[in-house]
C-alpha cells in the first residue's frame, strides 16, 4: 500500500477540501453555461479553469494542475476572446 | 418529427443512458480508493530503472512513450489544420494593426499592464524553461513547460508590442521548431529501433544521480523536443488568430 506522507493533513480536514472544491467545480461549471454574454462566459471559463486547477492540485495531480492551469484559465480564454474580437468584426 | 415524438425518444435515451451510467457508477472502487498494482509497482521501480524521480514524467515519456507520441502529434495536427483554415485568403490583405478598431478607437496600452507584462515576460520564459527541462526530476515536462513560455510570448502583445511579437516568432521559423520538436521525439524512438531495440526504449545513460538534471536519458531529451513541439505550436496558433483579428482587412466574409 501506498505510505503515508509525512505531511498528509488529517483524513477530516482533506476530504472537506476536496469536498469543497468539488462543490466549487461544480458551481463554475454551472455559471460557465449559464453566463451568456460571451465575452463575460469566456472570463467565467477562465476562474472555471482556475477552480479547476486548484481541484487537481487537491487530489495530488500537480502535473495535471499545471497544464490545467496555463491551458485552461490561460490560453483557452486567450484564444477564445481573440475569435471572438475577429467574429464582432465579421459580423459589422 | 413531433415535439412529442422527439421528448419520447430523448426520455428513452436519457433513461438508457441512466441505466448504464449507474450501473458502470456501481462497480466503481470507493472514492480515494485505489486497487490496481500498477500505480504501485511504478512507484517502486522507476527511480531504480530510469533515474527519475519525476514519476509522471517517467511513464509519459518512457512507460507509456508511444502513447505520448499519439497525444503531440494531436496538437501538432491541430496547428498545423489552424493554419491551413486561416491560411491568407484571396481579397485578404494586412492593414496597420488595430486601425478598424470594431466599435471604439482602442486606448493605448496602459503603463501598469506594459509594467507588469514587460517585468514578468522574461521570469515567464525562464520558469517555462525551467519546467520543460526538470521533467525527470519534478512533476512538469516538456508539455506544462512550452504552453508557460508561449503564454510569456503572448506577454509581450499584451504589453502593446505586437509587433515585437511578430518579429520575434516569424511563422516560418516557429512551423520548423514545431516540426523539429514533433519530428525529434519520433526520431528518438526510431533511433532506439536503428540500434535493434523497441521504439523509444531508453538507449541514453541514465546519468548516476537520479533526479539530476542529466539524468534519464531519452526522458529528458523527449522531454526537451515536447517543450519545443508544445511551444512553437501554441506560439504559432496565437500569433494566427493575432493576425486574423488585428491585420486582416477584407476577404469574403
Amino acid at each position: 500500500m501506498a505510505q503515508a506522507s509525512a505531511f498528509a493533513p488529517p483524513a477530516g480536514l482533506a476530504d472537506a477540501l476536496a469536498v469543497t472544491l468539488l462543490l466549487l467545480v461544480a458551481a463554475g461549471a454551472t455559471a460557465v453555461v449559464l453566463v451568456r454574454a460571451r465575452v463575460r462566459q469566456v472570463l467565467v471559463l477562465s476562474v472555471y479553469g482556475l477552480l479547476l486547477s486548484l481541484l487537481f492540485l487537491a487530489f495530488q495531480a500537480p502535473d495535471v494542475t499545471l497544464s490545467e492551469l496555463t491551458v485552461g484559465s490561460v490560453l483557452l480564454p486567450a484564444l477564445l476572446l481573440l475569435t471572438l474580437a475577429k467574429v464582432r468584426k465579421r459580423e459589422e | 418529427m413531433t415535439p412529442a415524438a422527439r421528448r419520447l425518444v430523448f426520455l428513452v435515451g436519457a433513461a438508457g443512458l441512466a441505466v448504464f451510467y449507474l450501473f458502470g457508477l456501481s462497480g466503481l472502487p470507493g472514492f480515494g480508493r485505489y486497487p490496481g498494482p500498477y500505480g504501485f509497482i511504478v512507484n517502486r521501480v522507476t527511480v531504480a530503472q530510469t533515474n527519475a524521480t519525476g514519476v509522471v514524467s517517467a511513464v509519459n515519456f518512457e512507460y507509456r512513450g508511444f502513447d505520448t507520441v499519439g497525444e503531440e502529434f494531436i496538437l501538432f495536427a491541430a496547428a498545423a489544420g489552424m493554419a491551413v483554415v486561416l491560411r491568407h485568403l484571396r481579397g485578404e490583405h494586412e492593414g496597420a494593426p488595430l486601425e478598424e478598431a470594431a466599435d471604439r478607437d482602442l486606448p493605448p496600452t496602459s503603463d501598469a499592464v506594459r509594467m507588469v507584462a514587460l517585468l514578468f515576460t522574461g521570469p515567464i520564459v525562464l520558469i517555462g524553461w525551467w519546467l520543460a527541462s526538470h521533467a525527470q526530476a519534478s512533476p512538469s515536462g516538456g508539455f506544462q513547460g512550452g504552453v508557460v513560455i508561449a503564454t510569456g510570448f503572448v506577454l509581450l502583445y499584451l504589453s502593446g508590442e505586437f509587433q515585437v511579437f511578430r518579429r520575434l516568432t516569424p511563422a516560418d521559423v516557429t512551423a520548423a521548431v514545431e516540426a523539429v520538436g514533433a519530428g525529434g521525439f519520433v526520431g528518438t524512438g526510431l533511433a532506439a529501433v536503428a540500434m535493434s531495440l523497441p521504439y523509444l526504449t531508453n538507449f541514453l545513460p541514465l546519468g548516476t544521480v537520479p533526479g539530476a538534471v542529466s539524468s534519464s536519458g531519452t526522458i529528458a531529451l523527449v522531454s526537451f523536443f515536447v517543450g519545443l513541439e508544445v511551444t512553437a505550436a501554441f506560439i504559432l496558433v496565437i500569433g494566427e488568430l493575432l493576425r486574423q483579428t488585428l491585420l486582416l482587412r477584407g476577404g469574403k466574409s
